[in-house]
This record gives structure tokens, sequence and C-alpha cells, in this order.
């Protein structure tokens, strides 16, 4: 079986519930070693639960849990070949570079001179070598961050757990403090935990992303199954941003769907959707905007913003409001036109309603 | 974890052969056990006929079989639990039941010379045996759950457990029992008509000329004060946050000086000014020829003493809470078209209403728990803490009167307590350590600004005449009579007689005592404080909430109650510790137990849990986690933990008056001895000495508090000039 190889995480119907809380309902997953999995989804999903699930932070009120192939359900975090990066880092403030990073080796009664040459290879790693006897306080926001990476690989953790690690920093650094924690993850062969509320950032770094709402999975693919081929309105909206307009379905056939929506009928790629009422999924990129008479929607451009590379416009129809981004036109539409708006059934989706 | 386990089962084994059980009469440290003759450690003892030590070395061998010979964890950790369990219960039963005297359970059953000669308390053998067994015991709780818990948890709460039922809960149960406590027997019929007499609880006073019950006495004083203490307190935190009166400083020392002021040295100041010699009353005498009355020697003296004692603590609670009310919420009242006055009325009064009960219930209980003032002023209306203290001590010893009263006095502060716990929850301590808002607060309108000044600053001058009068006091000869100059009251109490190298002072023996036995009890308290605030901030278990009311109890037990109790409990076996060092430092520790809890539940709460989470998910246990982690940052909290026990053990009195003995005697008892000889002079002269120790001993932590921080700056320069 591959989950019994080192790195795997598997959850088997694991529940948690803080008192009259239950903030996973019955949770199964499955993790491959060597993997990326972002765990995303809105605030108070339980990503954070299930990251301390796995880190043995929290114990599973049922269920059980498997890292490796064995059963450590019962087996509190000292115990676990598992590192955490902190939201917060928590670095150890009254300890200097190397000694945090080197901490978990020495609580593991590692001699003191092999745990600093440890320390020491992980510091280089993510390139903070020479940076070994500042205190935490003295570095800036991305480098506490990537000590903390360094304190969690140096212990060789079958699974490293990070819990929103780039939330702390500014815009510009996250994307590339993300590429690097990437970067070494990959070098390193680590199974890696990641839990993020940002979509882009889920995307940007994944193999696979779980979404997580409610309580519950929402779905589990990579950046791009979700994003063309969400299972729900919500993944739909979620990922990426999207239009959802109710539709009837006439049939289902060879993997297309026939979409009755504002009289027209359209034939959209789809799984098999049982319910005849459903809901359309228009990303805005993939709506082409034109003058009235044109076929299509008929609607009015409500709002127009010019934003240089792009124009995104806000069109009322006959089915609702419309979201569109176009590239920008010689002569751009102003708010009160009457426009058309053409879909292109390839590019769209069906969802139940 | 079998290794540990083994390590503490072998310790018990050991002490259990080598070790006398038994309490011997020469102390802990003298030899001469071993020689005398007597079967004396608990394998002996057993082989000489004392058959009922003989389970607590059994279930040591059997638990060390178990330990080596079962290779399933669980199974061996559940049979050792229930093993090292067993051996614990017939340890403590054979404690209660087979004593020397006193009354005796199962009398019928168990017969023979052995049994009726009894046996002493339990000794150093005892002790360690009990130790090894409660650990194995909780070790082995750790494993043989389905989950794998932590055993240094684990051993801590089963430790503080231990030791909060042992010096809380058995002593105060010792109280109900004497309470139904009737000539040859007990009886639970006359309890009630005792417990509920006119002597405690009658309204007399209400109606007619004769006095009200004491309890009712106590209870009106409690209410008063609790009262006048809110009222002032507010009062100064209102001038101290919402004005910019300029001499803030001096009124944060006056909040200070009370803590380190032993509780009667305010009422004897009081006798200095407005007793029937005090300088107040002979100023007014000679002025306007009054009469020179006893009236300070009553309600109205107590009281007085007790609003200048405990308005400080009043202040220290509103201080918080006044601070706490938003000041947004104050300047979105006033961008409204709220006035001032509005705004305070209507916004921020309300908001405070939870810290203003709060504040009313504390100084409630410290009014009725207060036993210096009733004691040096109080001759002319008793109250139940005092009235305790004269069943135990007075001509006519009457424990079981004791007994009676100090129910009813609990029965008051537990209702208190329990009120307060209900009615304002948890979240009411938060406002005591909550941080200010850094926003601006509304201004006192004009009127409420002059009320504040017209309340406050009266009184603060009152209490600064106060301390200047414990000064002066203890520089005249005679106080209202002859007022020259002298040192004689300082050479009597700690004079040294240089050419012999002798200490001729009569208050050197209670100063050291009192010191020594302070420095110990204040790391102990401070250990059990810390070790309690982290279990309940930091570790999810069964129970928690009644191990925090358990642990926050002795907050609410009057100190004389606590004196009288222990007193019962431990006179006789099994746990004889009446007349040493030992009681003295154990009563510290537990009463002053909830100070430290406080105080770590505050600095704990400070450092982010993901610390502490950090730290466990790199491996280390909880053990370590404590150790390398959670003690280095909790330094402040530490020292002021330790500070505040050492102060407390010092001035503390209504416990200590009932457990000193002539070998060990403290100060504040030696004071009160001397009060009531009339010897002022000397009292307020040792006060004062008390109040400079005690001034000494904050400073000296400050400082090292304060050299602690700046090695940490100074080394984060050096490091980011070398960088
Ligand atoms: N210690 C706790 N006690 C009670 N409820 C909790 C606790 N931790 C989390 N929850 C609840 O569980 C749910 C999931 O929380 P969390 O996993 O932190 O969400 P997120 O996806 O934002 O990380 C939330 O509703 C939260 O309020
Ligand atoms: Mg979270």
């Amino acid at each position: 079986m591959k989950d019994t190889q080192t790195g795997s995480v598997r959850f088997e119907g694991v529940v948690k519930k803080y008192g009259d809380v239950t903030a996973l309902k019955k949770l199964d997953l499955a993790i491959e070693p060597g993997k990326l999995v972002t765990l995303l989804g809105p605030s108070g999903c339980g990503k954070t639960t299930t990251l301390r699930l796995i880190a043995g932070l929290e114990m599973a009120t049922e269920g059980k849990i498997f890292i490796g192939g064995e059963d450590v359900t019962h087996l509190t975090a000292t115990y676990r070949k598992v590192s955490m990066v902190f939201q917060s880092y928590a670095l150890f403030p009254h300890m200097t570079v190397r000694e945090n990073v080197a901490y978990g080796l020495t609580v593991k009664s590692v001699p003191r001179a092999e745990a600093n040459a440890k320390a020491e290879d992980g510091l280089e790693l993510v390139g903070l070598a020479g940076f070994g006897d500042r205190l935490p306080s003295e570095l800036s926001g991305g480098q506490q961050q990537r000590v903390a990476v360094a304190r969690a690989i140096v212990l060789e953790p079958e699974v490293l757990l990070l819990d929103e690690p780039l939330s702390n920093l500014d815009a510009k650094l996250r994307r590339h403090v993300r590429e690097e924690i990437r970067q070494i993850q990959q070098r390193l062969g680590l199974t890696a935990v990641y839990v993020t509320h940002d979509q882009e950032e889920a995307m940007a770094v994944s193999d696979n992303i779980i979404v997580m709402n409610n309580a519950e999975i929402a779905q589990i693919g990579t950046p791009a199954d979700l994003y063309e081929a969400p299972n729900s309105a919500f993944i739909a909206d979620f990922i990426g941003d999207a239009n959802l307009v109710a539709c009837d379905i006439e049939k289902v056939a060879d993997g297309a769907a026939t979409a009755v929506l504002d009289g027209q009928r359209y034939t959209v790629p789809s799984s098999d959707i049982a319910n005849r009422s459903a809901q359309m999924v228009l990303r805005p990129h993939a709506l082409n905007l034109g003058a009235s008479g044109l076929p299509g929607l008929k609607g009015e451009v409500t709002y127009a913003a010019y934003l240089g590379k792009e124009i995104q416009y806000t069109v009322q129809t006959d089915v609702g409001s419309l979201f569109i981004i176009s590239p920008v036109q010689a002569e751009p539409f102003q708010q009160g036109d009457a426009v058309s708006v053409g879909i292109v059934a390839d590019h769209a989706r069906i969802v139940a309603a | 974890m079998k290794k540990t386990i083994l390590i503490w089962l072998a310790l018990g084994l050991a002490s259990f052969v080598l070790l006398p059980w038994h309490m011997t009469d020469d102390g802990l440290f003298d030899p001469r056990w071993i020689t005398d003759g007597v079967a004396a450690t608990g394998l002996f003892g057993t082989l000489a006929g004392q058959w009922w030590l003989a389970p607590a070395g059994l279930a040591l061998v059997v638990a060390t079989i178990l330990q080596l010979t079962i290779p399933e964890p669980v199974k061996r950790a559940r049979l050792t639990l229930g093993t090292a369990g067993a051996g614990l219960f017939f340890m403590a039963v054979q404690g209660l039941i087979i004593v020397r005297a006193g009354p005796r359970v199962f009398e019928g059953v168990l017969t023979g010379d052995g049994i009726m000669a009894g046996q002493a308390g339990m000794g150093a053998g005892a002790g360690i045996c009990a130790i090894a067994l409660l650990f194995a015991a909780t070790i082995s709780l750790s494993q043989s759950g389905k989950g794998q818990g932590d055993a240094f948890v684990v051993s801590t709460i089963g430790l503080i457990i231990a030791l909060v039922g042992i010096f809380v809960f058995f002593p105060v149960i010792h109280i109900l029992v004497r309470a139904f406590e009737v000539e040859g027997g007990y009886s639970l019929t006359q309890f009630f008509p005792r417990f509920f007499s006119s002597d405690i609880w009658g309204l007399g006073c209400l109606i007619g000329p004769r006095s009200c019950g004491v309890a009712i006495n106590s209870l009106f004083l409690g209410v008063m004060t609790g009262l006048g203490t809110t009222v002032l307190g507010l009062a100064f935190a209102l001038i101290f946050t919402r004005t910019d009166f300029r001499a803030k400083k001096v009124l944060r020392v006056l909040t200070v000086l009370p803590i380190i002021t032993p509780p009667f040295v305010i009422g004897l100041a009081l006798i200095l000014l407005f007793g029937r010699a005090g300088t107040v009353t002979e100023f007014f005498a000679d002025l306007f020829g009054w009469e020179q009355t006893r009236w300070l020697y009553g309600f109205w003296g107590v009281y007085f003493a007790q609003l200048l004692s405990f308005t400080p603590i009043a202040f220290l609670v509103l201080i918080g809470v006044v601070q706490g009310v938003s000041p947004s919420m104050e300047e979105a009242s006033q961008t409204l078209d709220a006035d001032r006055w509005q705004t305070f009325r209507y916004v921020s009064l309300p908001l405070m209403r939870p810290g203003l009960a709060n504040a009313f219930l504390l100084g409630f209980i410290e009014s009725i728990a207060d036993f210096g003032n009733p004691l040096v002023l109080g001759s002319g209306y008793s109250v139940l803490s005092t009235e305790i203290f004269f069943a135990i001590v007075g001509a006519v010893a009457d424990p079981a009167k004791a007994a009676i009263l100090a129910i009813a006095l609990l029965s008051l502060t537990m209702s208190a307590f329990i009120a307060q716990r209900l009615w304002l929850g948890k979240k009411s301590y938060a406002t005591i350590t909550g941080k200010a808002d850094s926003g601006q607060n509304a201004g006192l309108n004009p009127v409420l600004k002059g009320l504040c000044y017209a309340i406050a600053l009266p009184w603060a001058a009152l209490t600064l005449i106060v301390y200047s009068m414990i000064i002066f006091g203890s520089f005249v000869k005679l106080w209202g009579y002859n007022h020259s100059f002298t040192f004689d009251h300082y050479i009597r109490a700690f004079g040294i007689d240089f050419e012999n190298r002798r200490l001729t002072g009569v208050a050197w023996d209670s100063y050291f005592t009192t010191l020594t036995i302070s420095s110990i009890a204040a790391p102990l308290t401070a250990i059990v404080g810390l070790s309690t605030a982290y279990l309940l901030v930091r570790q999810k278990f069964v129970g928690k909430d009644a191990f925090e009311f358990s642990t926050m109890l002795s907050f609410a037990i009057p100190g004389t109650v606590i004196g009288v109790s222990y007193i019962m409990a431990f006179n006789f076996p099994p746990i004889e510790l009446t007349g040493t060092s030992i009681i003295l430092i154990i009563v510290f520790v537990f009463r002053n137990m909830p100070v430290g809890v406080r105080g770590g539940i505050a600095a704990m709460s400070q450092l982010d849990k993901s610390l502490d989470e950090a730290s466990i998910t790199l491996g280390a246990n909880s053990f370590t986690t404590v150790r390398r982690v959670i003690l280095p940052l909790m330094g402040p909290a530490i020292l002021a933990a330790l500070t505040y026990s050492f102060v407390r053990a010092i001035t503390s009195v209504s416990a200590v008056i009932f457990l000193v003995s002539a070998k060990h005697n403290m100060a504040t008892a030696f004071i009160v001895g001397r009060v009531e000889n009339g010897e002022f002079g000397l009292a307020i002269a040792y006060s004062a000495v008390l109040i400079v120790t005690m001034l000494a001993a904050i400073l000296l932590m400050q400082l090292l508090v304060g050299t602690r921080r700046l090695r940490r700056t100074d080394r984060v320069q050096q490091t980011a000039k070398a960088a």
C-alpha cells in the first residue's frame, strides 16, 4: 500500500469537537509522500484544526490518524515525527537563531557540536548562514519566517506543517518566500501540509489542494482541476472569480450537457449533472462583450473600470448581473451602453444549483 | 517512563526499609532513632507487630514486580495504578484509624494492645513512601488511558490535588466535624440550635438595646467596608486616569504601602491619633472641652481602620476597570452630543458595573476575614474572626464553639466568593491585570471631578498622617503622656551588645524566625502557584474547573479559620505538625497560593501559546518545555510571585497567631502580644522595622528584574553592532 510509506498522512473518519462546536465532521483524506498539499478554505472552516490534529496538538474526538502507515491517533505531539511552522513563527525570544534552530535536536540529546553544525546547515538552506548569533528580535519578518522553517526542517520530519506561514509578510515578500518554501520542499522531497485562506497562494505552491468549507472537504484536486472542473458553486466561486447563473439542463450525454439559458441552448463540457436545474459557471475572462445586436445575452453596462491592462465591466442582464474582464479595446463601452454578452460554451461549466 | 516509575518505587522501598516511619521526637536529621531500640522503620515496625504498616510496603513491592514482569504497557500501567492507589488508600485509612488519642472509628473491630497504644504522626519514611506511591500512580495513569498522556503534567496535577486535599480540605473538614462535637460524642441535632443561636445571628440591635450576633456584626461591617472602599477606590481611580492631577506618583505609593503594612499597624496608628490619649482627641478636648471617649474601640474604629487598609485593593481593581472602559465608546457617546456627565452616567458607569461589584465583593471578603484591626480596636464590637480566636485562647477554651463560629465565617466568605464567581465569571480577574487602552478617556465633568477630589484627597492626607504616626510614635517615650524623643523602643527590640557579641533585643528571635520562614515559604508558594497556573492556562484535563475552584478556595477561607482548622487537624496523628516551623511554612504556602496562581495566570496568558506548542512539536516533552521555554520567559512574574508571597508571609497575622510556639515565634504574633501588654512604642518600632525590611526586599527584587532587562538589551546592542 502506498500510504505505508514514510511521510504519508491518512485520516479515517476523523471528527473533532470542541464541546458543542463541531470543528470537523467526519474527515477522510490521504496525502501522498513528497507532495505539497494545501488546505484551503474560508476562515473558520477547520483548516488549522486539521493541521493541529496531524501535529498531535489536538486529539481526535473520533476516527483514526495514520502517519507513515503508523496509527498515531493517541500519540501526543512530542512523539510524532512532524514539525510545524507557526503563523506567528513562535521563535523563542530568549534564544539566539542558532539555539532556536538547534532546539529540537538538543532536546533529543544530540551532542551540542553536532546540533550546532546541523543548525548551521539548516540556516544555510534557508539563506541565513551567518545569522546564527542574532536574537529573533534582530531579524526582519521574512528572516524570522525562514528561521522558523529552518527550525522545523533540521529535524528531518516525516511531515512538515505550515499554518498560514506568509500571513505576517507584506505582499511582495509573500511571493518570494512562498517560492522558496516550495523549492526547499521539492529539493528535500518533504511531505508538506500547507494551510492558507488565499486561493492564489494555494494555486501557486500546491501539488494538490484540499478545499474545505463548513468543517468538511468540499473538493480535492490539482489547482487546474479545481479551476476547470469545480464540483460545486462554492468551489467555482472560491477558486478564481466566477459568475454563477441559474440554467436548465435538457440532457447530458458524452460528457457534455445541453443547458438552456435565457432561451438559448449551450453545449457545455460537464460531468454528469442529474438535476434539471443547475448553475452555469461563467469565468469573467471567458465572456465576450459586443455591441448590442450581436448574438448573446442582452444587457446594459452599469459600471466600467479602466485598469490599464484590462477593463472590468459590470453588466446587468436578464439572467442577473455579470462581472466581465475584457482586454483594452480602441473604444471601450461606457456606463449606460446597451451591449450583448457572448458566452463561449467550451469555457463554461455546469455545477449543481 | 518505566524507568521513572521504577526509580520512584525503589526510593519508596528504600525509605520503607531504612527511614523512620513515624515522626521522631528528635527531629528529622537526628540519627538517634537508629540506636534507641524502638522498631522504627516501616519494615521493622511491621515485623514488630504494627501490621497495619504492611500495605504500603506491599504495594511498593507488588508494583515493582508488576513493572518488571508485564511486557504489555497499557496492562502494566493499569495494574500498577490499581496497586499504588490501593497502597495509598490503606496508608491513609490506617493513619486515620489507628491514632493515639481521641475518638476512634471501628473501635469494636480493631482491638489489641498494639492498636490501642496507637502510633505517632507520620514521619519521613511514611512521607516518602506516599510520594513514591503517588507518582507511581500518576505516571501509570498517564500511560493507562487510550491516549499517551504526559507523565509530568499528570504527576503535577496529582501532587497539587494531594497537597490541596491534605492542607486545605482536610483541615476544613476537621472544623466541620468538630462543630458537631458535644461532650462525649457527636450530635447532629445539637448543631443547628447552636449554629443558629442569637449569639451568632441575633438581630437584637435593630429592635432594642441588646447587641446583635457576631455574624451580623461581621456582615454589617463587611457590607459597609465593601461599599466604602469601592467608593473611595473609584474616586482614586477616576482621579488617576481621568484628571491631570499632579501628584499621581504619591497616590501610587499610597497604594503600595498597605501591602507591606502588617494588618494591625493602621489600627495602632489610629489609637495614637484618636484613642483616649490620642493626639487629635486631646487637641479637641483641650480646645472644646470635649470628653475623651473610647469611641474608637468599637464599630467606627474598626471601620475606619479597614477603610484605610483595604481602599488600595479596591483602587487596584478599579483602575483596571476604569482604564478598561474603551475610550472609543466614550468618544462615540460624545459625538452623539452627550455631555461629559451624561457620558459618564450612561456609558462609562454601566460598563464599570461588573468591576464595581468585584471590588465590593473583594472589600467585603477582606473585611470579614480581617483579624488584626478588630483585635486591636474591636473590644466594643465583636466580630467572628476575633471571637474565634478568643474561643481558642480565651480563659475557657471552647474548640466546638470556635468551630461553629468558623463555619459561620466560612459560609459568609464562601457565599461572597461563589457569588463573585457566578456573577462575574472568570473574566472579572482579567480586568485586574488588563492592559490599559491606548486611547484618550473622556475627562470628568467638573462637579464629578470636585467630588472625587473631595472624597479622595482628605483620605490620602489621612493615610499619610497615619504612616507618619508610625514613624513618629516609635521615637517618643510614652505616647500621649511623654513625648520626649528616644531610641529606647528600638534598643529594647533590636539592641546589640557589641562587647559580648550578643543580640540583646527582645525582637531578634522572632525577627529571624520570620525572615527565615518567609524566605522558605516564598519560593515554595511561587512553585505551587506557578505550576497550578501552568496547568490551568496551558493544559486540558478532565475536571479542570473543579481543580481551579479548589485551588482558589483558600482565598475565600479567612486566616482565622485556617489557623483554627490547622491546630485542630494537625495537633495529633496522622499528621502532627503543631509547634514546628513546618506548619508555619505550610500555612503560608497554601494561604498565599491563590496570589501566585493569579500572577502566574496573568504572566502565562501573555506568553503566546504557540511557543509551547512549537517546543512540543519539536519533540520536547512538557517538562523540558517548562524548563527551557516557559520559565526563562517568566522571570518577572516569578520575581513578583516571590516578592508578594514573601511580604504576605511577613505581614500575615490571623492564621499565624494560632500556630506560633515559644520556639518558633513570628514577628506579627510577637507584636500583637506587645500591643496586648500596652507596649505601643515597642510594637510600633518593630512594625516600622518590618516595613523597612519589606521595602528593602521589594527594592532588591525590583533591582534584580531591572538588571535582567538591562543585560538583555546590552546583548541586543552588541550583536547588532557586530552584524
Ligand atoms: N480551542 C477551540 N475551542 C473551541 N472552538 C474552537 C477551538 N479551536 C477552533 N475552534 C472552532 O473550530 C472551528 C474551526 O477553527 P479553525 O480550524 O481554527 O479554522 P480555520 O480554518 O480558520 O483555521 C471554528 O469554528 C472555531 O471557532
Ligand atoms: Mg486558522
